[in-house]
């Protein structure tokens, strides 16, 4: 089935810089899709191509079955809420959110209704007749969101709506945004930078980079299930390891990894005997132990040393070396930390476990996506008195499966 | 703490430098004497006869059709220049840049000799049409650099805005842009009314021999004629000025107030 709002392959440069890459989007009615990325993306253009703020260089733009690619912005039935809000400074509230209805000749009573609906719909009604440099950002955010709804567009346009706001405003935005959305019901498509924020909203993620679309999923398939490097780093944290099937178990595979050892992994992308495998295993799915497990199947044990340790309040995360990888891991604190008797301290020797189905194989690497980690800020070998740990040889950290 | 009584007998001095003038020549348009000096009792006399005087209203006339005229042509070719100038990205910018400036520093008596030469190798006859294209080629600088700095505090994503919300191009220009740079506009617009009013040199050079402003009637009457009814002539336009000058300032607060709003929406205000 063909979607409500539909990309199809479309481009667009700027001088020399492909700003968007043959991208193409089905978009279904109803759903909150994010387009997710880090700036330069290509994800603002793609909105601006929607909004018709931007002629595309290729492709076309299909709403609701009908061709909009060359419509002029005024003609199309989508609104904006711009990433500074672009409220106009001359005009009270009421009036900013009455001017599309104005511009359409609706009659008095009509947008006097509408208008009063938003206003009750965004939380704005005691605010009516002030003036836009008399209120708060939050505030503005609504009034914003308010002016582009109440012309009741077919798709409404998130531009980072909540860039602007600092962290507590942006989540009580986010719940309010979201309530609304169940309200109105109509399309959202939402541009931001912030993962958190796609995850928590979006019905569906289209991660973008370099002016192409990585993957698009639902937000947990995104996370548990990455197809790229990029898409692995960008959203959350990760570990990268690059190996070899070395064996083939029903529906796992043996893995080689050079630095680190064997370990046994869902093989769901039928990777052959031989083949390279990059996997990509998230902290939180590594269980961190003091003393040595008692080994089960389908579980991978092996043992490091911590070299840093990050308290994060709900969270702990470590960096152990294992061989040659420098592994994060976070542990929940379920407990209360204080009474934990066996805290895990710097130089502490640990047993690190997975599930074999937790290394997830991806289906594209690049080096340059390590950059994304987030690492602790220590270099082993600028400390002499920190022991090389394991099975892992002195002096030989900088190997490029360090994920540095 | 004893505070020195300096700063304020310095604003004093400044003041009375400034305004004893004005007051001595206001007071002596009342006075009835033929020469002025010496106060010789309280009379009109002077007022009506300036009222009698013909030349002088034929003059008044002349001033205010020119510096109308010339402050709305220099409005709508100054908001243009600006426009322009903010508009179109290219290196002959620097070029139009210079252009606009440039009448704001050349000395004035360059300015109305280089025009008179113009006109009379073009062969043009002098007079009120000659004055005013004068008046409009020293005062459209100072609308086209007022509004030019209305527009660069301009957010240009308002004109998207408005264009999202279903209106036209020509109509996001008069509801939105319009609005928020008329300020500036008018500012400008004030300038060069002022300007225009009390232009002595240039007009001087480029009036010909039949039509006079009020200034060169000023001039030519204090050569020629009575000062003393000059006294009363000038305590006028001196009235007539300081309204114009109370005036300009609550339209100034209200261009400023609208700054703020427009600063605060995340932009540079003035």
């Amino acid at each position: 089935m063909a979607g409500f709002l539909e990309f199809q392959d479309i481009s667009h440069a700027f001088g020399a810089i492909r700003a968007v890459d043959g991208v193409s989007l089905s978009i279904k009615q109803g759903e909150v899709f994010s387009l997710l990325g880090p700036s330069g993306c290509g994800k603002t253009t793609l909105l601006r191509i929607c909004a018709g703020f931007q002629r595309p260089g290729a492709g076309r733009v299909i709403l609701d079955g009908a061709d909009i690619t060359d419509l002029p912005p005024e003609k199309r039935k989508v609104n904006t809420v711009f990433q500074n809000y672009a409220l106009f400074p001359h005009l009270n509230v009421f009036d900013n959110i009455a001017f599309g209805l104005r511009i359409a000749g609706r009659s008095r009573t009509f947008i006097r209704y509408e208008v009063e609906r938003m206003l009750d719909l965004t939380d704005m009604a005691d605010h009516a007749g002030k003036r836009v440099g008399e209120i708060s950002g939050g505030q503005k955010q609504r009034v914003a969101i308010a002016r582009a709804l109440v012309n009741q567009p077919q798709v409404l346009l998130l531009d980072e709506p909540l860039a602007a706001l600092d962290l507590k405003l942006r989540q009580r935005m986010l719940v309010q945004l979201d309530a609304i959305h169940d309200e109105v019901g109509i399309t959202f498509l939402y541009v931001t930078h912030d993962q958190g924020e796609a995850m928590s909203i979006s019905d569906t993620i289209a991660v973008m980079n370099r002016g192409r679309v990585e993957q698009t999923g639902s937000p947990a398939e995104i996370y548990e299930a990455p197809r790229s490097s990029f898409v692995a780093a960008f959203i959350g944290d990760t570990n990268f390891f690059d190996g070899a099937v070395k064996r083939i178990e029903g529906d796992y595979s043996l893995v080689f990894i050079e630095g680190l050892g064997d370990v046994t992994v869902f093989n769901d992308k039928q990777i052959r005997l031989g083949g390279a495998v990059h996997l990509s295993l998230r902290p939180e799915k590594i269980d961190i132990h003091v003393e040595k497990p008692m080994p089960r199947t389908n579980r991978n044990l092996v043992q490091g040393e911590v070299e840093e340790v990050v308290y994060l309040g709900s969270s702990t995360k470590y960096w152990v070396r294992v061989g040659e990888y420098r592994l994060a891991v976070q542990r929940q604190h379920r407990r209360f930390l204080l009474d934990e008797r066996t805290t895990i301290k710097w130089g502490d020797r640990v047993w690190l476990e997975w599930h074999s189905d937790d290394g997830y194989m991806l289906e594209r690497y690049s080096e340059a996506d390590e950059e994304l980690l987030v690492l602790p800020d220590i270099e082993p070998e600028a400390e002499p008195d920190t022991p090389a740990a394991g099975a892992g040889v002195p002096g030989a950290e900088s190997v490029d499966g360090e994920a540095s | 703490m004893k505070r020195s009584l300096f700063p304020f007998l310095t604003l004093c001095f400044c003041l009375a430098f400034f305004y004893l003038p004005l007051a001595v020549m206001t007071v002596g348009s009342f006075n009835n004497s033929r020469f002025g000096g010496a106060w010789r009792g309280f009379t009109l006399k002077y007022y009506q006869a300036l009222l009698r005087d013909r030349d002088v209203w034929i003059c008044l006339e002349n001033t205010l059709v020119i510096a109308v005229t010339a402050t709305m042509v220099c409005m709508a070719l100054g908001t243009a220049a600006a426009f322009a100038l903010h508009h179109y990205r290219s290196k002959l910018q620097f070029i139009h840049q210079a252009l606009v400036y440039a009448p704001l520093v050349i000395p004035e008596i360059l300015m109305g000799m280089s025009l008179l030469l113009f006109f009379v190798a073009l062969r043009v006859d002098l007079g009120m049409g000659t004055i005013f294209i004068g008046h409009v080629v020293f005062s459209m600088s100072y609308v086209a650099l007022t509004v030019l700095g209305r527009l660069q505090d301009f957010d240009s994503t308002l004109m998207d805005a408005a264009r999202d919300l279903g209106a036209s191009a020509w109509t996001a220009v008069r509801k939105i842009l319009l609005p928020l740079i008329a300020p500036g506009i008018l500012a400008g617009g004030l300038l060069a009314f002022t300007l225009s009013l009390d232009d002595f040199v240039v007009t001087f050079f480029v009036s010909g021999t039949g039509s006079k402003t009020l200034p060169i009637y000023i001039y030519s009457s204090i050569k020629h004629g009575s000062p003393t009814k000059l006294n009363a002539l000038s305590a006028i336009l001196l009235a007539v000025t300081f309204l114009g000058a109370f005036i300009s300032r609550l339209v100034a607060g209200r261009g400023e107030r609208a700054d703020r709003i427009v600063g605060s929406g995340g932009r540079r205000g003035f």
